[in-house]
């Protein structure tokens, strides 16, 4: 058994799944597990086609749902180390093998790929960009952690950071900038990475519109202070049967 | 409260008992969701019947017509009762997520043992 994995949780991604997992096939013979969320396209063929190990959801449950299923197995599986990134092409996969250096010297719990720690020239949207500056100041704010990238996606855990997220404290909705606050509150020790990120090969995005990322931003500002105000033994590590 | 006041109260409150009664004995309403509305019911039909207890309530929220207090009782069992369902829903919400993502780990496993034999 390979100790290491790579989950990719994807929903109606038949344009750019093929490529993302022959991309991922070039820097690492991991154990590749795509998450079918629900899909309506081809994606799950495509994904067998080229040659990834598919969990296919009933029904669409959400990105957060889609990722815990991916924690959910990893755990199941018996994995140590497990890489999250997405499935749309945003995430370059020539740092994945940096991912798993990091994490397996010990030198943290969570890696989080950041566009914003070295100055790549990352174009991000004015919404966006103000989201990502309140983040910023708020995870600072309670944790002391200088965090540049807290809307990234692109991660890898250690086995005990993803056994915790597949209890039910997990937050599904929008696991974002609340995840690392969650994390500061468990005691996980979180590192960023410089790396390079892609605008949609389709130009869609999770966060299309200003009340969708009004929404968003009331959710995930919802979410911190829920995750603040828990006792901090709701957070336990708890095997998944 | 006026005589025809009560009479219509009087006739929710039993309507309301006898709706109850009949969809859990047809078994479309779970005997654990029955008991808030038929205590409801209960309270209201007391207060309504009992015109010194609704008076004495009227008096300590001070209000100053009884009909209000009925209302007051009335609205606060629907806010319970919303908050009731929304406990639920949480619940089961938690549960079908769960649910659907073991099966769908357990279809993938069964998908892959079967590719391999």
């Amino acid at each position: 058994m390979n100790k290491k994995c790579i989950i990719i949780p994807v929903f109606n991604e038949e344009q750019n799944i093929f490529s993302v997992i022959k991309g991922v096939k070039q820097y690492s013979d991991i154990d590749l597990i795509v998450i079918d969320d629900g899909s309506i396209d081809q994606t799950a063929a495509k994904c067998s086609e080229a040659g990834a190990f598919v969990i296919r959801h009933p029904f669409n449950m959400g990105y957060g749902v889609a990722l815990q299923t991916g924690y959910k197995y990893a755990l199941i599986k018996g994995y140590k180390y497990l890489l999250q990134m997405d499935g749309d092409g945003q995430h370059d996969p020539k740092y994945i093998p940096e991912f798993f250096r990091l994490i397996e010297s010990n030198e943290c719990d969570v890696a989080l790929g950041s566009r914003f720690i070295e100055d790549r020239n990352f174009k991000v949207g004015i919404l966006k960009f103000i989201g990502i500056c309140l983040f910023r100041f708020v995870i600072r704010a309670f944790t002391g952690e200088k965090i540049t990238d807290p809307t990234s996606g692109y991660q890898c855990l250690r086995r005990e950071v993803f056994t915790a997220f597949t209890d039910d404290t997990f937050p599904c909705d929008y696991p974002d900038a609340n995840v690392i606050i969650m994390l500061h509150r468990m005691g996980f020790r979180v590192k960023e990475i410089p790396v390079d990120m892609y605008p949609n090969p389709s130009g869609r995005s999770m966060h299309r519109g200003i009340h969708t990322v009004m929404y968003y931003l009331f959710k995930l500002i919802l979410s911190i202070f829920i995750i603040l105000i828990r006792e901090k033994s709701v957070y336990h590590l708890k095997e998944w049967d | 409260m006026t005589l025809p006041q009560k009479i219509f109260a009087v006739i929710t409150c039993l309507l309301l008992f006898a709706i109850i009664l009949y969809l859990v004995k047809k078994g479309k309403l779970r005997e654990e969701y029955s008991w808030l509305w038929l205590l409801t019911g209960l309270v209201l039909l007391v207060l309504v019947l009992w015109y010194d207890i609704l008076l004495f309530f009227t008096k300590l929220i001070g209000a100053v017509l009884p009909t209000t207090t009925l209302f007051l009782f009335g609205i606060v069992f629907l806010i319970l009762l919303s908050l009731h369902f929304a406990i639920k829903i949480s619940i089961l919400t938690d549960q079908v997520k769960n649910l659907a993502q073991k099966l769908s780990l357990l279809e993938a496993q069964k998908d892959s043992t079967a590719r391999k034999s």
